[in-house]
Order: structure tokens, then sequence, then C-alpha cells
């Protein structure tokens, strides 16, 4: 019997009860939200157990809803079980004053760069990270610039003369 | 009067017995400017640190503010060496979100294109890693016929190298006849000219000797590292997204996905190589399929779709419908359906997947690209532990390191 969205949701739903939510399938492929502190034994499940088989991890990222009080960082994994050929997509997320998540290194290497890089795009803290600096911009700044209320120009630039660039 | 300077050492500079040495930026062996910092005991690396993010340019910032077809020549920019594929796979990832969809005659004429990238980008990071080893005739000799590539690209869009090819639904013209014509001339002299490439490095003694062995890699580091594309598939894994998750009708073609075993930077070179060879294939069943069509099929080279796909300005000079759907596609006023969509297209390096999250509005609210080459160099500093520096410089080039994907 090939694995199916169901499938897989009926088993998530089976080990993690209620603590899943928002499970619907955009395009086809089953996304679903995962409480902050769960992210890594929703990730292990995925990765150990022997019908589902999630065992690479395409993409992590994060997206920024500055209008959801509490929930405004997101941190999105897509994974992939190349066996059976099924993706899925699941989210956590974490309030931005204290945005910890814990770290899936340990799971997967890939993960070690995509966190740097969205630590340094968001500020999303990860818990247990061995070496969480910026990765793409300078060292030296001090904001978060994919969030949404930071412009898309460097404010903090003096050398740009607005005369001369027809502002 | 001499103030005193007293210079600040990092700890233990004085007493460690390994050597730094900065394979800086601005190197001629690192193709694209990123850094390694490597720790040298006598020849040997102990252990590499990588700094990327000199080339970022702030992608996915700029395309909050973008509309869905201008971000096109952002993804040109990603991968540059096969900036068609990066385009293409845009187009199908806005075409999934918006349900375009597209006749067959664009999706075989997108795939030939998404093939002559394929050759053009495995062309350079072929030819680079015998430069790299000493040999630059071989470089040199294909770089003809990625010009010719470049010719092609020139007749259907207008650009060579960043070439913000297509539209939403298709292409902008329908191919030349000096498009074809080149095609044509491309598909005759090129085989030739990869086998003698080939013959120069495929079982050359010295070649062999610098690249069996070097920075290999199991098929259970590469997935857990996030490796996919041609340095998966050395490894042994035949994950090929074309097969796996097909996009632009690549099932009604039949090609091999070529394979290696250890991982290493020869298996890397052939499996490179085998590709190719099955691009040519993919590219003469798509150009005959082509010429097969008759009838008005013969002659589309984009989908219907007015409300994404601009229309021909004689006719928005004479007709009024044609004239509205210019002005809402300009200005910004067509139905761009709320949701989140996530494309992958096999790039030269590996998926390369564009992550969009769409609001309503005509910019998208989140565009993420899952760039393949900044995934897998992170497993560069375990691929040369070990390793002398001329390996590490071979490893570098055969992995098809490319800085504009790398820091997006």
């Amino acid at each position: 019997m090939a694995l199916t969205n169901e499938t897989i949701k009926d088993r998530l739903i089976a080990k993690f009860g209620e603590q899943l939510s928002h499970f619907e399938e955009p395009y086809g492929l089953l996304t679903f939200e995962a409480p902050r502190d769960l992210n890594l034994k929703v990730m292990q499940f995925l990765f150990d157990d022997q019908e589902l088989r999630f065992q690479f991890l395409t993409d992590l990222t994060a997206v920024h809803y500055p209008d959801q009080q509490g929930r405004e960082l997101a941190v999105v994994y897509h994974l992939h079980n190349l066996t059976d050929n099924i993706r899925l997509r699941f989210k956590v997320f974490t309030p931005s004053e204290k945005p910890d998540v814990f770290t899936a290194t340990q799971l997967y290497s890939s993960a070690n760069w995509m966190e740097r890089e969205t630590y340094d795009f968001y500020g999303v803290n990860f818990v247990g990270h061995p070496n969480l600096k910026r990765i793409l911009n300078v060292d030296e700044m001090e904001y978060f610039p994919m969030r949404k209320e930071f412009p898309l120009e460097d404010q903090t630039r003096i050398d740009k003369d607005d005369a001369m660039f027809g502002r | 009067m001499s103030t005193e300077h007293h210079i600040k050492l990092p700890e233990g500079s004085i007493e460690k017995s390994t050597t730094t040495l900065n394979l800086g930026p601005t190197h001629p062996a690192t193709h694209g400017v990123f850094q390694n910092i490597l720790e040298l005991d006598g020849e040997r690396i102990v252990s590499a640190e990588q700094t990327v993010g000199y080339i970022h340019r702030a992608f996915e910032k700029l395309a909050e503010r973008r509309p869905l077809y201008q971000i096109t020549t952002l993804t040109d920019r990603l991968n540059y060496c096969s900036s068609p594929i990066n385009n293409m796979g845009w187009h199908l990832t806005c075409e999934k979100l918006l349900g375009v969809k597209t006749p067959k005659r664009v999706d075989y004429m997108r795939v030939i294109i998404m093939e002559l990238a394929r050759i053009s980008d495995h062309l350079i990071c072929s030819s680079v890693v015998g430069v790299d080893s000493g040999a630059f005739t071989g470089f040199l000799y294909v770089m003809q016929y990625r010009e010719l590539i470049y010719e092609i690209y020139e007749e259907v869009c207008g650009s060579r190298l960043t070439t913000n090819m297509g539209r939403i639904g298709g292409f902008e013209r329908n191919f030349t006849a000096a498009a074809w014509e080149k095609l044509e001339r491309f598909m005759a002299e090129y085989p030739a000219v990869l086998k003698e490439f080939e013959n120069l490095f495929s079982r050359n003694r010295i070649f062999m000797e610098r690249t069996i062995g070097a920075g290999p890699i199991s098929a259970e580091r590469a997935l857990n590292y996030g490796f996919t594309g041609p340095n998966l598939r050395a490894a042994g894994v035949d994950y090929d997204v074309r097969v796996h998750s097909p996009y632009s009708s690549y099932e009604d073609f039949e090609f091999d996905i070529p394979v290696g075993s250890t991982g290493d930077c020869y298996d890397r070179f052939l499996v490179r190589n085998g590709e190719m060879w099955q691009s040519l294939r993919i590219i003469e069943q798509a150009y005959r399929k082509i010429q097969d069509m008759k009838g008005a099929e013969a002659d589309v080279y984009h989908a219907d779709a007015p409300e994404y796909y601009l229309p021909s300005k004689s006719d928005v000079y004479t007709k009024m419908e044609a004239l509205i759907w210019h002005f809402k596609i300009v200005m910004g006023e067509t139905d761009i359906p709320p949701g989140e969509v996530y494309q992958a297209v096999e790039g030269g390096n590996g998926e390369l997947g564009f992550y969009l999250i769409s609001d309503g509005g005509r910019t998208p609210y989140r565009l993420h690209f899952r760039r393949p080459c900044f995934i897998y160099y992170q497993a560069y500093s375990e691929l040369t532990k070990g390793a002398m520096l001329s390996d590490a410089i071979i490893v570098m080039s055969s992995l098809n390191l490319i800085a504009g994907e790398m820091d997006a």
C-alpha cells in the first residue's frame, strides 16, 4: 500500500494527538503546525518510523508575521521521503521576543548553515546550535533584516546622497 | 617619545604547530567569491572553516517588493552558469500558484533550453576541474561550444549570461529560424567535441591519480548533508528531480541517470559528463517532437492565460480587452491567489527549490530559494579533512560551487 498524505496524517495524530494542528494540503503538499517544543520530536519520529522514513531535510527557513501576537516567527521545515517520493512541510511558531527553537543539527547536518541563515535573517535563536553566528550578512550587523519592520534599504548608511539618488 | 604598542595575537598562536592559510575570497582557484580558512599541518588539512556571503544581494528581501514577473531577473543571478534553469523554475512556481497550464510545445521548448543550460553548467565545472589539475586546453576547447549555447540564448531572449528568459506561461517570442539553425549546428557538432574532451581526461593517468580518492563522501553522509544533484548521484543515490517530480513534461522523455559509487572527484566528473550525454539525448528527442508538430499547435509559444501573459502590442493598440489586460498586468491589478507553494527543479547543482508564500497582493509575502550550493558547501570541511592542499582545490572545483547560488 503506497504511502499517502492520509496515512502520514493518521500516524502523526496517533503519535502526537491534539498537539499537531492546521493540517492542510496546499497544492498537494501535506502541511501542519507543531508546537515549538516538539519540533525535534516530530522530526525524529518522522525520521525513525519504518513506514514514514522522512530522512531528507530539503529546506529550513522562517517567515515573519508581525500581526500575529505571540506567534510572529514561523520556522518552516520541508522534509522529503526519497524512497516513497513524498514531501511534507511543517511549521513551528515562536514569539519574536524570545524566539528559541531547538536546533535540528544533531539529526540533519544540513540544518547547520540553514539555521545560521535563518538566525541571520530573522533572529531565531536555535538552542544547541554549535556555531550560531551570522552567515551571509556582516558580523557587525545589529538587526535582523528580513523582518517586516526593516525597510529594503539600509537606513544606517550615511554615504548615499539623496539628492543624487533622485529622492 | 614612543608609545607602547601591544600586538594582540589570537589565543595559542605562538604555541600551535599548524599553519593557518587563508584561501581568501579573491583567489584564482576559488571560482567565485568565498573564503576558506584552512589549518594545515604541513601539507595536510586539519580543519577548514568556510565564510560565504561576499556576494549576498538580499534577493529574498528584494523579492518582497517586486511583482512576480520582475523576480525572474533576480533568479537569473542565482546559478549564473545555467540561468535559464533558474528562470524556468521560477515560472513553473508561479504557474503552480496561479494554476496556469502550459501547452506541450512550450514544455518542450523549455526542456531544450534547460538541457542546454545544464550542458553549459557541467561544461564549466568539468573543464575547470581540468584547469585546477593543470590542463587548460580542455577548458578553452569546450568554451567554443559554450559560446554557441550563448548564441542560442541570444537568439531566444536577447541576453547571453543572465537571460531573463521566458514569461509566466511560456516564452516572449517563438524561437526564430536562426535559433533553430544554431541548435541544429550544436546537435551536429557537439557530440564529437564532448567525445574529444572525454578522451583527454577520462582515462588520463595524471587526471585519474589527482581525482580518484579526493574528497569522497558516502551516500548516508551526503543525504544527511542535504546533497542533491550530480554530487549526490556521484555518491550513489539516484535522486533526480526530473524523474521523481517531473515538471515541464519531462515524463515524456527517455533518459538515464548516471550514478557513481564513491562520491570522489573522479566520480563527480564522470557523472557530469554522463549527464551531458543524457542532456544531448533529451535535446534531440525534444527537437524531434517539436519538428513533428503540425498545424496550429506548431506555432504556439505561450499558454492562453491573458491574466498573466502580456498580450502582443498590436493587440494592445487595437483591441479593448487586450488593452485592459495589459493595464491590469502592469499595474498589478490581476488576482494572485493567496497560498503557499514549493516547486523544485533539477538545477545544474541539484534541487533548486522555490518556496513562495502569497498573501493575495501583487508581490510575494515571502520568497525563499532553496539553493543546493549553499547547502552542500557545509560538507567541505568533512570532505577535505586529512587531505592535501591540492586535493582541497580539486574538491572545491569539482563540487561546482557557484557563488551566486550560495549567497543569493
